[in-house]
């Protein structure tokens, strides 16, 4: 069991012919996932890495009953391409872009908002069903299927994490990295409601980061509605306050956002937060453990 | 992007924000040029760097007379300015603004930034102006007006009215309108990601001027805006930090001694804080990126080896998409042409982790190896320590 994708979901390519659109879409195919369908206007007709091109989202959909699409298209035309896969009423949209002007976000939030698209990202490593279907840009290898759900601010963090969990033999469920931009399609609440949702998820690696205030949000909802253990790591305790640390929503502003403040909220729901990002494997097979005892 | 008060008032003035007459001036001279300009006194010379409590470091000044103006402007330019924002090293002055004063009768908080909850930029107003924003918002909530911005609607002129008769401005209402609207427009058209004018005053005679104005600017952004870009004050910024946006690099440098080059935002984070339990004190955050090339890796490895401070170095790298031979073969590069004499510890692992090694035992660069990133934080942070 999983969340969002699985050995069903079919898979479309904004940005196939791009550097970064080829190197990938060879990369999830490999690793299995259905990759039926690429799109790159001017280029309709073609066939790239054996996958056939299509100018437009709804032509592509059309002839190949695609249900998601992943975007690697540059930061200028992101927000478009996000816009055109909604339009088309694609049910689940991942962009990996990372660069677009926070207006076009906003805008592209409120077309969003009433249509049947969940957006994940921008500026995320995507989603993986371990064993089933990658879309993105993580590591096929270091993932194994199995019981845990992970989810992330982040991109290199998340694969060190999963890779701590993989080592003790705990697989994961799904793995999903939300984004790191300030706004973002999918928030850690909705991916908890729909582990929440998943009988086949027993535990949660959540990855928060500085900047904004989703991780507390994120305790509220932990408190609230979850049975199954949770550890959370939040990256930026040593970071200074009014810097962007890379990504462009890890700003400590007007003194919201701390690590600090975070780790107070998921502490103070009973989370169980790590100091070290060494420890989350650790803590997660602890966590299960004294579950099943 | 960060830009100079004068910037942001000129900004702000070409979409109708009443501002102070004043300009920008170099020198002492031109100072006193500017105040003959303006005409009778008295004058205000403003400190011009890219931080704030500039009044309480001293960096703003009143004077009665062109000539005052002259020997105060002597006295601030190239003065080292220390503000509660500038940390204790201050930044040195290089511009003045010199305005006219005016008579204030009250100060009010007038800002536009992203709401990342609800996902829009929000217009903020208070009664309690020249006092930041978060301090109002800590101290007295209810003070605080907030119009929530809709993409493609503007600023409404109900939320424009509510606003202003919230802050008691019932005799400007339309002036406040008016203004409000520019604010919201100049932040929305130039891809702003803080529009702040602090304080807004209501003078003796009825106007509403904007005394002091901030602007930053989504860096994602500034391709679409070439006149932007422009105002861009590099003196202002980290030299080393200038240097690394220039290969596109991540580089912000900090206080401590470990410096660390890591792959990812996330991770780099996570290495400065695990540098930290381990009880030392990161000299930088530096992210490589997904998809750095040799030689951006190897620049990487030079900046963060000029910061005089740095005792030790750990490379953390995750190799995903990044590959671990062509971080070793940065590495390599970097090493051979500058020579390394601080001990760096290395933690690679993923995509070629093998190869990668094998470059970094060829290039005769002294380093250690480590297993995870505990082992080699506590390698690290004892290696910069003088210890073994």
């Amino acid at each position: 069991m999983s969340i969002l994708v699985n050995r069903n979901t079919r898979l479309l390519v904004q940005g196939i012919t791009g550097k970064e659109g080829t190197f990938h879409t060879r990369q999830c195919a490999e690793y299995g996932t259905k990759v039926v369908a690429g799109v790159t206007p001017g280029k309709g007709g073609a066939t790239h890495e054996g996958i056939p091109v299509f100018n437009t989202v709804l032509e592509a959909v059309k002839s190949t009953g695609a249900d998601a699409s992943v975007i690697f298209v540059p930061p200028p035309f992101a927000a478009d391409a996000i816009l055109e896969a909604a339009d088309a009423k694609l049910p689940l949209v991942v962009c990996i872009t990372e660069g677009i002007p926070t207006m076009d976000m906003v805008r592209v939030k409120e077309f969003l908002e009433g249509t049947s698209t969940r957006l994940i990202g921008p500026n995320c490593p995507g989603i993986i069903t371990p064993g089933e279907c990658k879309i993105g840009i993580m590591p096929g290898s270091i993932h194994r299927p199995g019981a845990v759900g992970v989810i992330s601010r982040s991109g290199t963090l998340t694969y060190e994490a999963v890779a701590q969990l993989t080592a003790r033999n705990i697989g994961q469920s799904t793995c999903i990295g939300i984004g790191g931009d300030p706004i973002i399609g999918t928030h850690f609440i909705e991916a908890l409601a729909l582990f929440r949702e998943d009988s086949a998820t027993r535990g949660i690696v959540l990855i928060g980061e500085i900047g904004g205030n989703d991780e507390e949000a994120a305790a509220r909802y932990i408190r609230e509605n979850l049975e199954i253990p949770v550890v959370a790591f939040i990256a930026g305790r040593t970071a200074p306050p009014g810097k962007r640390m890379g990504h462009a929503g890890a700003i400590i502003s007007g003194g919201i956002g701390t690590a600090a403040e975070k780790i107070k909220a998921l502490q103070s729901s009973g989370i169980r937060v790590v100091d070290s990002p060494a420890g989350i494997g650790e803590a997660m097979a602890e966590e299960l453990a004294a579950k099943s005892r | 992007m960060k830009i100079h008060e004068y910037q942001a008032k000129a900004i702000l003035r070409q979409y109708g924000v009443p501002v102070p007459r004043g300009e920008v001036s170099f020198t002492p001279k031109e100072a006193a040029g500017i105040a003959s300009r303006l005409g009778a006194g008295p004058y205000v010379v403003k400190a011009q760097i890219h931080a704030g409590g500039r009044g309480k470091g001293g960096g703003v000044k009143i004077a009665q007379s062109v000539a005052e103006v002259e020997s105060l402007a002597s006295q601030l330019i190239g003065m080292t300015l220390v503000t509660p924002q500038t940390g204790s090293e201050g930044k040195r002055v290089k511009r003045l603004l010199v305005e006219e004063g005016l008579q204030i009768v009250s100060e009010i908080y007038l800002g536009v930034v992203l709401d990342r909850n609800q996902g829009v930029p929000v217009l903020m107003a208070s009664s309690e102006g020249g006092v930041e924003i978060e301090e109002v918002a800590r101290r007295s909530p209810e003070k605080l007006l907030k119009a929530a911005i809709r993409p493609g609607f503007g600023l409404q002129a109900f939320q424009g009215r509510k606003l202003a008769y919230g802050l008691g401005l019932g005799a400007q209402a339309d002036k406040a309108l008016k203004l409000m609207t520019s604010l919201v427009r100049a932040y929305e058209d130039t891809d702003a990601s803080m529009a702040e004018i602090n304080p807004l005053v209501v003078t003796r005679s009825g106007d509403l001027i904007a005394l002091d104005a901030k602007m930053n600017f989504d860096d994602n952004a500034l391709y679409r805006h070439p006149n932007l870009r422009e105002l861009r004050d590099l003196d202002e910024e980290e030299s080393l930090e200038v240097e690394a946006s220039r290969f596109g690099l991540n580089y912000i440098k900090l206080h401590g001694e470990v410096g660390c080059m890591v792959n990812g935002a996330g991770l780099a984070m996570a290495t400065m804080d695990i540098i930290q339990l381990a009880g030392g004190a990161p000299a930088n955050f530096l992210d490589v990126g997904g998809g750095a090339s040799t030689e951006q890796v190897s620049n990487a490895f030079r900046i963060l080896l000029s910061d005089a401070s740095v005792r030790a170095v750990l490379i953390n790298i995750f190799g995903g998409i990044m590959r671990c031979d062509i971080v070793a073969e940065g590495v390599a590069a970097a090493a051979s042409r500058m020579g390394v004499k601080v001990p760096v510890v290395v933690r690679l692992e993923g995509t070629n982790v093998e190869e990668g090694r094998k470059i970094l035992l060829k290039s005769g660069l002294n380093f250690t190896v480590a297993d995870g990133m505990l082992d080699a934080a506590s390698k690290v942070v004892a290696l910069s320590k003088g210890g073994a």
